[in-house]
């Protein structure tokens, strides 16, 4: 198969509330940044794969408009999946392996403000059993963390120390949400939003979006000095029923990490989605990643967290950290769905 | 580069405007399983599921593979959802074969469906929403003024619209899976029928149902395991293009001719009417048949209606159109496009039952979709490359 190597990668601002600016300006910035940075133009790309969720918007077949960014006539050869565009990615660069394509530009984009985030997503559950319970995505998700800390598998102390470290090196990010020097006692003192989880150990509700050039190696060296190699990619999804799940660790994430060859070589950093502080701690172990991996040297999700992108994020922040010099080799990660129910694993490496 | 795929198992649900006795996961898992049958396997020979459908408010149902991940046996394997608007059938077909193409995958399971009677699509298509163009009164009154422009250019007389309406519904009274069985459709029938967005008549419109399509497609060496033949997958391509801009033609898209070209190139067709034998096309209101017959190439700009007029695209005609009643007789929008597949797949196999075209070799299988701008086709023979 023929290898896949990331170009570039960009994103907007992270914010809370874009307020009047909509999905498609939001993507023409980012798009015409990214295109004008490497040098290229957007009919240099063979395949344009997009990742979205017409539900944010609140209207059917919202995506539609976005294709506009790339200014599609004459026509182009273009896909979307409603996922985060990390599976988007994922499908680009199996075109890629195909040979059809020799490059590809992948954008995501999400603008929660305009509605309720955390009862919109409960529609993604079992639609009779557990949606008519209007269980949302922070219930459920304290309800894992409830019982990782009943069955000790973490403390609240280690989702504190989670999220004071992805503050901290949040701080690295230009343009992130939430970046700043905590202590985990100063956190532990924070009340509980939804008991055991505090508002900090959430992550908070972007508006933004973010785009991804890939290539094959050779026309990736044409198009910059240091091209990512991605060397393992694979994704797993696990049942959807809450109860048939433990819940307490990512078996999903587990093989998507052996299938992508996590461990054949040294991992030295890893930037994993986790929305919750606590399932970094279940994500660092099912990957098998020890106390000397750097996580999340962006701030991760906890950081900034752009529905239908951030996951895209956690593999363009992980290239752009070997792109700088600071790695060789690491890891991303992407989730979707309630507690971590479908995951994807890529292995990103400097090209040599 | 690319590898050789084919399709090893299709399966079908009966299709009908409410299927009451399923849920959404009974209504997935009834097509998954009858491919599989049909492919001689088990869920564990399935590599990857790959799923598509139209919006997700169709339903109401937010990233439904997360919740048909048990119904389709995707538990510890990758999946994909894809979402290209009314094409997504056709796409979702195109992309699942792609992780086996890339030699990625062996053999996976792809599941396109809709199930309308869960919620109300004309509504979910109405939402307005703030600087953008509103889609009022849904498909219909969206491609109207298209279908009126094609009669203006071509001059093409007004029963051409009701004989397609005629046919296909004719057609699908050989199809037992078929949502519209109304056996003594006649012209007048349709021609009688209320106007709902002037030209296009009641009877000229698709219906709206619920149901499910799955295809289980492998690569080159476990093509011939199963018990049945394989269909093999000569070309697959997708195209996009935008929805308003100057010199975009809506009536003859250029997204759908560079599509077709694109496929027959792969499938070493040089004339299309000649070599193939027949074709499974989108056309969920009348017209769109001797529109899209121009569009992929069978006929000449301005003549597509005459082929219908002629009926030459009949079971027997020299392009049967539709033969299993097409979308005019079933539409669950997310699987209309893989139906399209299915089927000229169907007919390559020979399994199709009473609309078999006699001796089909070559197929095209095509889907569009949001204001005729996206599309996805294939072609698939019986032949092996």
């Amino acid at each position: 198969m023929r290898d896949v190597a990331i170009v570039n990668y960009r994103q907007t601002p992270a914010i809370r509330n874009s307020g009047s600016t909509n999905e498609l300006q939001m993507l023409e910035s980012v798009i015409q940044g990214v295109i004008a940075e490497s040098g290229v133009s957007l009919s240099d790309m063979d395949f344009v794969c997009s990742g979205s969720c017409d539900y944010l918007a609140g209207a059917a077949f919202a995506f539609v408009e976005a294709i506009e960014s790339v200014g599609p006539f004459p026509p182009i050869k273009e896909s979307h999946v409603e996922m985060d565009a990390a599976w988007a990615l994922y499908e680009a660069v199996l075109k890629i392996r195909t040979g059809e394509a020799d490059s590809a530009l992948i954008y995501g984009f999400g603008k929660s403000s305009p509605g309720d985030l955390r009862s919109v997503l409960s529609l993604q559950l079992d639609p009779y059993y557990l949606t008519p319970l209007w269980l949302d995505t922070i219930s459920a998700a304290a309800l894992q963390a409830a019982q990782c800390l009943d069955r000790g598998v973490l403390s609240e102390d280690d989702m504190a120390a989670v999220v004071a470290r992805s503050r901290a090196n949040a701080k690295s990010v230009p343009g992130t949400q939430l970046s700043g020097d905590y202590s985990v006692a100063d956190l532990l003192a924070e009340p509980t939003y939804v008991s055991p989880l505090r508002m900090h150990d959430c992550a908070p509700i972007t508006d933004g979006a973010s785009v991804m050039i890939i290539a094959t190696p050779e026309k990736a060296k044409q198009w910059c000095d240091t091209p990512v190699l991605i060397t393992g990619l694979d994704n797993r999804i696990e049942s959807s029923m809450p109860t048939l799940r433990d819940l307490t660790v990512s078996s999903s994430t587990e093989i998507a990490g052996q299938k992508a060859g996590v461990n054949d070589k040294t991992v030295e950093f890893a930037e994993l989605h986790a929305p919750f502080s606590h399932q970094e701690i279940l994500l660092q172990r099912a990957l098998g990643l020890d106390d000397g991996v750097d996580i999340n040297p962006s701030g991760g999700a906890l950081a900034a967290n752009t529905m239908m992108a951030a996951g895209l994020d956690r593999i363009g922040h992980a290239a752009k950290l070997i792109q700088s010099g600071k790695y060789a080799r690491g890891v991303a990660h992407a989730t979707s769905g309630s507690c971590l129910q479908h995951n994807l694993v890529a292995v990103l490496e400097a090209a040599s | 580069m690319s590898r050789l795929a084919a399709v090893v198992g299709i399966g079908q649900t009966e299709y009908r405007s409410a299927r009451k006795d399923v849920s959404m996961g009974g209504l997935v898992n009834e097509a998954a399983r009858r491919a599989l049958e049909d492919a001689g396997l088990g869920w564990d020979d399935i590599d990857a599921v790959i799923i598509g459908k139209a919006p997700d408010m169709f339903e109401g149902v937010l990233m439904p593979e997360l919740y048909l991940a048990d119904a389709l046996g995707a538990s510890g394997k990758p999946m994909l959802r894809v979402h290209t608007a009314g094409s997504v059938g056709g796409s979702t077909a195109v992309v699942a074969a792609t992780h086996v193409t890339s030699g990625t995958f062996d053999r996976i399971l792809t599941v396109t469906f809709e199930k309308q009677s869960e919620s109300n699509a004309m509504w979910a298509l109405s939402i307005p929403r703030p600087f953008s163009m509103h889609l009022n009164a849904g498909a219909g009154g969206h491609f109207a003024p298209h279908i009126r422009e094609y009669m203006r250019r071509t001059g093409a007389p007004a029963h051409v619209g009701p004989m397609v309406a005629v046919k296909d519904r004719k057609n699908a009274l050989k199809n037992p899976l078929a949502h519209l069985q109304i056996p003594d459709i006649s012209l007048d029938m349709v021609m009688e029928s209320p106007m709902l967005w002037d030209p296009i008549r009641f009877l000229e419109s698709c219906p709206s149902s619920d149901g499910a399509c799955a295809l289980v497609i492998s690569n080159e060496e476990l093509a011939n395991k199963g018990p049945n033949k394989p269909a093999w997958i000569r070309g697959m391509a997708m195209r996009s293009e935008t929805m308003t801009c100057k010199g975009r033609d809506e009536v003859n898209p250029q997204a759908g001719s560079d599509c077709a070209k694109d496929i027959y190139s792969q499938a070493g067709i040089s004339n299309p009417l000649k070599e193939v034998d027949m074709a499974e096309v989108y056309v969920p209101f009348s017209w769109y048949e001797p529109m899209w017959l121009e569009n992929l190439g069978f006929a000449n700009k301005g003549e597509g209606w005459k082929l219908t007029d002629a009926g030459e695209t009949e079971i027997g005609g020299s392009i049967p159109f539709n033969c299993s009643g097409g979308v005019l007789s079933t539409n669950a929008i997310g699987a209309s496009g893989m139906i399209r597949f299915a089927e000229s797949a169907m007919q390559v196999r020979g399994t199709a039952g009473e609309h078999q075209v006699d001796g089909a070799k070559m197929a095209v299988g095509h889907a569009y979709g949001a204001s005729a701008q996206f599309f996805a086709m294939w072609a698939v023979s019986s032949e092996k490359p």
